[in-house]
């Protein structure tokens, strides 16, 4: 970006490039807390369909991420790490809340999953020999995860959607360089529209290779 | 590191951020409200099948894929700046509402239809069948059942509307978090604030979650299982 | 009088009902018998104006059910109904789901409408559920409260659509035994039944559906006895 900041310039072919930089920026951070907040989820999950002990625990916390705003989440986790002598960029900070936010999410549709593999289908696995470990990989979690499917893809979106808020870290995601440039060019439904096309473009892709996969398991 | 925290002027904040919590619960209802209609709409114009009524279909179909493909924020911000082009120049409190309506009634359109269809078409007739019109049939048989397989999700979307409202603080609106913001940004002690502020987010929602578990309790015990 | 004059029907290119003539007299009941899918659940929604017709006049007492102009919701209160899958309206109480009609339909004050519900409960058997939801019924039960719902709106004629088809074996009976108590007391009543039973032990007379026509209809001991048309005869064979 090595324009002169001026203000009321026009939209630029520049400027694309500015808003395709940071929708890459949105995709880099939703992918990344999607992975971690999905392997912890599904670990959380499996904790709660088969540890009850850890329930009482376990859903009481989890139900704070989803009763507290997101936004409220990423200022406080943002202004925390620096009391306690630590450094966190607003990446590192919004991928750490947004995994957890996700965690929390996946835990519990993970948690739905499990325990729709019934009592009958387990014994007949573990009457093969299986142990349990075996039974859990190869057809408990297969299964049930299969099932939340759906329920999980409705969780990326949703994630992809929020890691907008962000911004307000101050971190440049595709929501946060639109408006950048709407302060700057003043054509904010241009660069609205734009930007809406790059979520529209992030998000189709994940649903229609969901809605394909969803048919195919269905046979 | 106790000593890191200073509590006392949260504290006396404290009944300005309550007052600010009622804000945010009139604004999440409000657009509660301005959401059921409008997804009801929705939800009947994207059955519409006439041809004469295909506009009004696209119009449905394309305003729903909106709502719940863009980023609640993406959306608030159209209100904000993209109407600012056209000359239209809304209050923060019109923006988070115009916004939080709109993505209300996109989700809320979806549920409708779910619920629609989860009535049997035989109850219709049923009460077709013992005179009554239409609109009795509708209103006294097919509605109460509709409304209560919308209520979990219903639910939901209020819980979800309280929480988006906290978006109101990037445009200006002194609900719960823009208050607590600005309260923030005077004293310095950011953290202490939102802590305060969490903690009255997660007592609304779950005195919300309980409330529409009791009255759903009192409304639908001893119906027949969904 | 119920007059069926030329009857047809079609969904999309399948006709259903392919010209049925039929009338049913005041105080008669009329069983129809006949495979699934030869159009006697179609002929009961066409006499209450439930499906439009393609072809054809149905009187209801002289009344064109399906001329325009025809007031439904006053023709459908002479004319009770009961379905295959009882259909109890599930989100109100076994009073509320027998006096709802009454007082919205027929405009009877609250208290009168709950004494006309209760009267009819109570004459199916029903007068200790009351207060209890549909879900707290068995099939049986469910089935007679639908009846008592249609004999709150004191109609003229009962048309029955397989009442017991629905039904666990065990609670066939409960429901048959509303149906006799019925005709005894002189209702006129048109029955689509599976119940061959039943078909030849209260009906007046009994028709025999075959592709959307009436290939034969007479006294149930004509029928069931000695029938004349050989469809009728393999039909009886199959399920007798």
């Amino acid at each position: 970006m090595s324009n002169t900041v001026t203000y009321f310039t026009g939209f630029r072919g520049a400027d694309l490039l500015f808003l395709a930089e940071a929708a890459w920026g949105t995709l880099k951070l939703s992918a990344l807390s999607i992975a971690v907040g999905t392997a912890l989820g599904v670990g959380l999950g499996w904790m709660l369909a088969e540890l009850r002990a850890t329930r009482p625990i376990l859903v009481p916390l989890l139900d704070v991420f989803r009763s507290v705003p997101l936004i409220i989440q990423l200022v406080l986790f943002f202004n925390f790490v620096p009391m306690i002598g630590l450094g966190l960029s607003p990446f590192a900070a919004g991928c750490v809340v947004l995994s957890a936010y996700a965690a929390a999410l996946v835990a519990q549709v993970a948690r739905a999953g499990i325990e729709s593999v019934g009592r009958p289908l387990r014994r007949a696995a573990r009457s093969l020999g299986m142990s349990y470990g075996q039974a859990m990989r190869h057809v408990v979690l297969p299964m049930g995860l299969r099932t939340v499917f759906p329920a999980w893809v409705g969780i990326v979106l949703g994630v992809m959607k929020d890691s907008s808020l962000v911004s307000v870290l101050g971190y440049v995601e595709l929501l946060r360089a639109s408006q950048i440039l709407i302060t700057r060019t003043q054509e904010a439904l241009f660069v609205l529209g734009v930007a809406g096309a790059f979520y529209f473009l992030l998000s189709w892709p994940v649903s229609w290779w969901a809605a394909r996969h969803e048919k195919r398991w269905q046979q | 590191m106790n000593s890191n925290f200073h509590w006392r002027p949260v504290l006396r904040a404290l009944p300005d951020l309550i007052q600010a919590a009622f804000v945010t619960l009139e604004v999440a209802a409000l657009s509660m409200l301005i959401g059921v209609v409008l997804g009801l709409a929705l939800a009947m114009a994207r059955d519409f099948t006439a041809p004469a009524a295909a506009p009004a279909r696209w119009l449905a179909v394309a305003w729903v894929a909106l709502a719940r493909n863009t980023p609640a924020l993406f959306q608030l911000y159209f209100f904000g700046f993209g109407l600012g082009a056209w000359g239209i120049n809304m209050s923060p409190l019109a923006i988070v509402l115009a916004g939080l309506s709109f993505n209300n009634a996109g989700y809320l359109a979806e549920t409708f239809r779910g619920g629609f269809r989860a009535v049997p078409a035989a109850q219709m007739r049923a009460a077709l069948s013992l005179g009554m019109t239409r609109m009795q049939a509708m209103t006294r048989i097919v509605v109460p059942q509709v409304l209560r397989a919308v209520w979990h999700p219903l639910t939901n979307q209020m819980v979800w509307a309280v929480l988006m409202s906290s978006l109101g603080m990037l445009v200006g609106l002194h609900e719960l978090a823009g208050e607590t913001q600005a309260q923030a940004s005077r004293t310095f002690r950011i953290f202490e604030y939102f802590a305060v502020a969490a903690v009255i987010y997660y007592v609304v929602v779950k005195l919300l979650v309980l409330g529409a578990r009791l009255m759903a309790w009192r409304l639908f015990r001893g119906w027949s299982p969904a | 009088m119920i007059q069926i004059e030329n009857l047809h029907k079609k969904f999309g290119a399948l006709e259903v009902l392919r010209g049925i003539d039929l009338a049913v007299n005041k105080g008669e009941v009329l069983s129809i018998i006949g495979a699934s899918g030869s159009g006697k659940s179609t002929l009961l929604y066409c006499i209450n104006g439930l499906e439009p017709i393609s072809e054809g006049r149905v009187l209801v007492d002289g009344v064109d059910v399906h001329a325009r102009g025809t007031d439904l919701n006053r023709l459908r209160q002479r004319l009770g109904m009961v379905f295959q899958q009882w259909n109890s309206f599930p989100h109100l109480t076994v009073l509320e789901n027998v006096a709802l009609a009454p007082r919205i339909v027929r405009g009877l004050p609250r208290a009168k409408a709950e004494e006309v519900a209760r009267r009819q409960l109570e004459h199916v058997g029903l007068g200790d559920k009351l207060a209890q939801y549909p879900a707290a019924l068995s099939g049986g039960q469910q089935q007679r409260l639908a009846i008592a719902r249609a004999l709150a709106m004191e109609p003229e004629y009962m048309l029955f659509d397989e009442a017991t088809s629905a039904l666990d074996p065990e609670l066939v009976g409960e429901v048959l035994d509303t149906m006799r108590m019925l005709a005894a007391e002189g209702m006129t009543m048109i029955c689509v039944t599976h119940e061959m039973g039943f078909a030849r032990e209260v009906s007046d007379r009994v028709a025999f559906f075959h592709q959307g026509r009436i290939e034969e209809i007479g006294r149930p001991e004509e029928m069931f006895g000695k029938p004349r048309s050989p469809k009728l005869k393999r039909f009886l064979a199959k399920v007798l």
